[in-house]
């Protein structure tokens, strides 16, 4: 009976700071942001992080109808600008964390060969997979640097839409697609299914800015992990998965 | 019946695996052919029908069930081929059924979403389907737009609905 209650009162404190603080975060993040879950867990006994991964206007809308996220990491500047214009996202704790490429992927086997944007006019190449444009970042960059080539009405008929990044490179991987419009770390971990056939230009600079949800009832350890990714440890990780500094 | 309890997306990673450009059939038809379902609406049709064709299986199937086999018979005794006997009576005699079957199976293919969407994607003005068009209305944020697809779908669903009622209640019980 001694020991219960002692084992209960030394339970207690612990189970009183028990948290969980919930994370939604662009698709390319997916494999950094868990290996980096349990750094931040560490430094903050009794703290849970629960992520819930998608393109990030998907996520943002989510937030705008009220999903409790403490936690909004966005793979564009024009995502986060809109929670903030809605006032969904708080702007003060707002940061760049990362930065990333736009490449263009073929499928390693059977693809025909690609070295230029204009080559994907080859009647060869008869599918190209990018993301949804009104929701997801990376198929916006894809029509931002299609269009500073003046070739996105002479390829519109070729794409297919995917609801975020790593169904574009997914669809790419079975060979379903000729090719895809991806980012570098997301091709990277898809080495052996898909090749990188060039770096794209001609977009907005691809960073990721984080922020705190401005119903967030854990503000402060939100911020904390905000700041966190800002941080030595945090940031090793995401350079290790291929990302640069913002 | 299969289709009818399997998972949509069961179905369509099923049809992904066979068909698809590096799948036992996908890729015989796409050496020999040049031809692939995926992606295309030919694949969104493919889908929404193995999903649908149970309902009119069931329907069908049920309807002939119904027909009375003394007025098969009689048709016999005058003299009438089996074929003819098909055609003049029991065809006619089970049609309302078969029609309400295939109202169903109509229904059940508008609202079609995971299948066709592993299979053909969802591409505008080609295989984007009605559920998909909202779908990605909602994560767009284009509520105005969702509603307005969702109504129009919701009448024409009760439309069916109300329909395929009166053909079943005309047909011989």
């Amino acid at each position: 009976m001694k020991r219960l209650l002692l084992s209960l009162s030394l339970a207690l404190p612990l189970m009183a700071s028990a948290q969980q603080l919930t994370v939604s975060a662009a698709a390319s993040l997916t494999d950094a942001f868990k290996e980096i879950a349990p750094k931040f867990e560490a430094t903050k006994p009794g703290t849970t992080l629960r992520f819930n991964f998608a393109a990030s206007g998907v996520l943002l809308q989510q937030i705008a109808q009220g999903a409790p996220v403490d936690v909004f990491a966005s793979a564009d500047q024009e995502t986060m600008n809109r929670g903030v214009d809605q006032k969904v996202i708080a702007a003060d704790a707002r940061r760049d964390f990362a930065a990333n490429t736009l490449v263009l992927v073929t499928p390693t086997q059977g693809a025909p060969a690609i070295a230029t944007l204009a080559d994907l006019k080859k009647p060869e190449v008869k599918r190209i997979a990018v993301g949804k444009v009104a929701s997801v970042p990376v198929g916006r960059y894809t029509q931002q640097a299609l269009g500073s080539a003046q070739l996105w009405s002479a390829l519109s008929p070729k794409l297919v839409f995917a609801d975020n990044v790593r169904q574009v490179l997914d669809y790419v991987a079975r060979g379903e697609v000729e090719a895809g419009f991806v980012y570098r770390t997301d091709a990277e971990l898809a080495k052996g299914k898909v090749a990188i056939a060039m770096t794209v230009g001609g977009h907005a600079p691809v960073t990721y800015p984080v922020a705190v949800v401005a119903d967030s009832k854990q503000a402060a350890l939100a911020r904390d992990f905000v700041t966190f990714l800002g941080g030595a440890e945090a940031q090793a990780v995401l350079a290790r998965y291929g990302f640069g500094k913002p | 019946m299969l289709p009818l309890v399997l998972p949509p997306t069961v179905l369509g990673y099923g049809i992904l695996v066979l068909m698809g450009r590096r799948g036992a059939l996908g890729g015989w038809l796409r050496e020999h052919f040049d031809y692939t379902v995926i992606f295309n609406w030919h694949g969104a049709v493919l889908a929404s029908m193995l999903v649908a064709l149970p309902l009119v299986l069931k329907g069908a199937s049920s309807a002939f069930a119904q027909v009375d086999r003394n007025l098969e018979a009689a048709a016999r005794t005058l003299r009438q081929s089996p074929w003819s006997t098909f055609v003049r009576v029991t065809l006619p005699l089970a049609w309302p059924g078969i029609l309400a079957g295939t109202l169903l199976a109509f229904a059940r293919a508008m609202g079609e979403f995971g299948a066709s969407l592993m299979v053909a994607g969802s591409i505008p003005g080609q295989t984007q389907t009605a559920s998909m068009a909202i779908y990605d209305a909602v994560q767009a944020g284009r509520d105005d737009l969702a509603l307005m697809l969702a109504l129009i779908v919701s009448a024409v669903s009760v439309a069916v609905l109300v329909l395929s009622n009166r053909f079943l209640q005309r047909s011989p019980s």
